[in-house]
């Protein structure tokens, strides 16, 4: 009797086997890229690596590639907002059709978008020779890479918004409208903050959908040095050029301010999600 | 008259959920629509509150019309089954909500809001939990903030939605009892549904009856109860026994019994149907009466303070349901298997219709 009490048995078996696996599973698939990465930096001088991440050309394509990953992800928060709650509150013809739409951006090849994007917005292209009458160019421009990077986040925000804003209770509504709100009060006040953690873990996959993206974005961007290189573009050049240590080093620094931005985000939605959901 | 529906109707799709209904509701009474479910008692609430739109048909509020007003123009306090409290404010927030969303003319103060909340949580005694979130609360609690809430706009009409629907049965008596002494106090005129004829009964001082879209009858509690216009109130409002009968000179037969009709007593020569209810039969040991039927105990079953008795008898198929006090059985000595006669004390007879 005391034997089997002293030994707790967890009521779901196969902890240790689940536990192993996952650990073995992010180790080869995580840790050992990661861990790869910071050792090629830490192979380097403390100058060469300066350097190399403090090239202005490299300074260039930070600004661009946050900036830009930054609004298209903005862009994403409302629209996407605005894609769920269509998709979610009315009816309409082909309904089902335009929601399996929404996931083109994660099965086409990014190549493919972004050779469709410079169809699509060059200066001769369907849409772009309009748009280059009033003098708006896309195409070769730090706006064709918003764009780009715009296209590819859109899921990201739909899919984490739509099942809250379906799980969302019509009485909630019904109840602030009886007190007396307007719509719009009722938006702001009701609706919104009950959305808001959704929201901020849609805008965060698709900041960091951003941030990493390389096919769709080097088609439609020109590449131009100091203008619309992207900061994957540049390190894929090093690569490229056999500079290893170079690319390790630009890199790595992506990986951190990714992973602060991440960081704050994420203390944003628990934050959001305490304030919020009880 | 506070609230006037004057022939209402509204369908969905093929369903016709409302079936031109009219209706008055007394100022600073409070009114039960009961019904089963599908009943349309809860669509004709909503219709009310103005958070579904009448197909035709208009609603006045103290004689104005109000039928196309929007719900939140239309002052109604709204109490939902399911509370529908806003999850991420607390209590204090959820109550003020009503004022603070008004218009800045007319919003009180901060200071005033701050009373008038703190003074609505006190009547629904849960002054203690103005910083907790509703998830802190139990059902019961949460449904009196919802109350609180709704009570905060000084609505015309308070309107509630099987409010007590969602909790256990104890919580549920103490909260119909708790709304019966809050409404005594406060005098707001106040709708509320509910398919429990108890609660119904117990609660409001008024009773709707409605069925399939129509309003079945109205009247106090008292006079539905005792008084039912027709077999569907009759059957509705508790557990009753039904016997096809033979109407013969204003007298109903069943097996030996003749029982008096006195609404039918030109009525010659008809069927007709028969209720009486479970606890309006005298069971006796021996034939000591004219009037009774003889019958076979079959199933006993002591339910706390009452017996139910399921009886057969002589020529009857289907059973027939006693009521009657644990003590009286024991004075009587039956047990099952035993013979009883039974004496109708309370009928009512309808003709059966074609």
């Amino acid at each position: 009797m005391i034997h089997a009490a002293s030994r707790q048995r967890n009521v779901i078996p196969g902890f240790t086997l689940t536990m192993g696996f996952s650990l073995l599973y992010l180790t080869l698939l995580f840790l050992i890229p990661v861990g790869g990465l910071l050792l090629y930096t830490s192979l380097m001088s403390w100058e060469e690596f300066w350097r190399a991440v403090s090239h202005p050309q490299v300074v260039a394509s930070y600004k661009l590639s946050f900036t830009a990953s930054l609004i298209a992800a903005s862009i994403n928060l409302v629209f996407g907002l605005l894609v769920a709650w269509v998709l979610v509150r009315y009816q309409f013809p082909f309904k089902r059709i335009v929601d399996a739409l929404i996931d083109l951006p994660f099965a086409l090849p990014t190549a493919v978008a972004g050779i469709a994007l410079v169809t699509l917005y060059a200066s001769t292209g369907w849409v772009g020779q309009y748009l280059n009458l009033f003098g708006i160019r896309i195409a070769y421009t730090q706006l064709g890479v918003v764009l780009a990077l715009t296209y590819i986040g859109l899921p990201f925000v739909v899919r984490t918004v739509q099942p809250v804003l379906e799980d969302f209770e019509a009485e909630l509504e019904e109840a602030s409208s009886a007190l007396g709100a307007s719509r719009l009060t009722t938006l702001c006040r009701v609706i919104f903050p009950t959305l808001l953690p959704a929201l901020l873990t849609g805008f965060a996959l698709a900041f960091a959908r951003a941030l990493g993206e390389y096919g769709s974005v080097v088609f439609i961007s020109g590449n131009l040095p100091y203008k619309t290189e992207i900061t994957p573009l540049l390190i894929v050049a090093k690569a490229e050029q056999y500079d290893y240590n170079g690319a390790a080093a630009i890199g790595t620094v992506m990986l951190l301010a990714a992973f602060v931005m991440l960081l704050i985000i994420n203390f944003l939605q628990w934050w959001s999600s305490r304030r919020f959901s009880h | 008259m506070s609230i006037r529906i004057h022939q209402i109707n509204k369908r969905f799709k093929d369903f016709v959920a409302v079936d031109n209904v009219t209706l008055e509701l007394p100022e600073g009474e409070l009114t039960a629509l009961l019904g089963p479910s599908g009943s349309g008692k809860t669509t004709l609430l909503r219709i009310i509150a103005g958070l579904e739109q009448p197909d035709s048909g208009r609603i006045e509020f103290y004689g104005e019309d109000a039928t196309h007003q929007h719900v939140s123009d239309r002052g109604v306090g709204f109490v939902f089954q399911h509370y529908a409290l806003f999850k991420h404010m607390t209590v204090y927030e959820n109550v003020a909500y009503g004022l603070t969303v008004k218009p800045r003319r007319f919003r009180p103060s901060k200071d005033e809001i701050r009373k008038k909340v703190m003074r609505l949580l006190e009547l629904v005694q849960l002054d203690w939990t103005a910083h907790r979130y509703p998830s802190q609360l139990s059902g019961g609690q949460r449904q009196r903030i919802a109350l609180a809430r709704a009570l905060a706009v000084e609505p015309k009409v308070l309107l509630l939605d099987e409010p007590f629907g969602a909790l256990d049965a104890k919580v549920r008596a103490e909260l119909r009892r708790w709304l019966r002494r809050l409404h005594d106090e406060i005098h707001v005129t106040s709708v509320f549904v509910t398919h429990d004829q108890e609660e119904a009964l117990e609660v409001s001082d008024r009773v709707v009856v409605m069925n399939q879209g129509r309003v079945e009858q109205e009247g106090t509690p008292e006079e539905v109860y005792d008084h039912p216009a027709n077999p569907f109130v009759y059957q509705f409002l508790g557990n009753v026994n039904r016997f096809h009968t033979h109407i013969e000179s204003g007298h109903a037969r069943i097996g030996n019994l003749s029982i008096p009709a006195p609404e039918l007593t030109d009525v010659d020569q008809k069927s007709g149907l028969t209720y009486i209810r479970p606890h309006d039969f005298e069971v006796l040991a021996e034939k000591s009466a004219e009037n009774a039927i003889h019958a076979v105990i079959e199933t006993v079953l002591v339910v706390g303070p009452t017996v139910r008795l399921e009886l057969r008898t002589d020529s009857a198929d289907e059973l027939i349901h006693v009521e009657l006090p644990k003590h009286r059985f024991r004075e009587l000595g039956l047990l099952q298997g035993d013979d009883a006669w039974l004496k109708p004390l309370n009928s009512r007879i309808f003709l059966a219709s074609a």
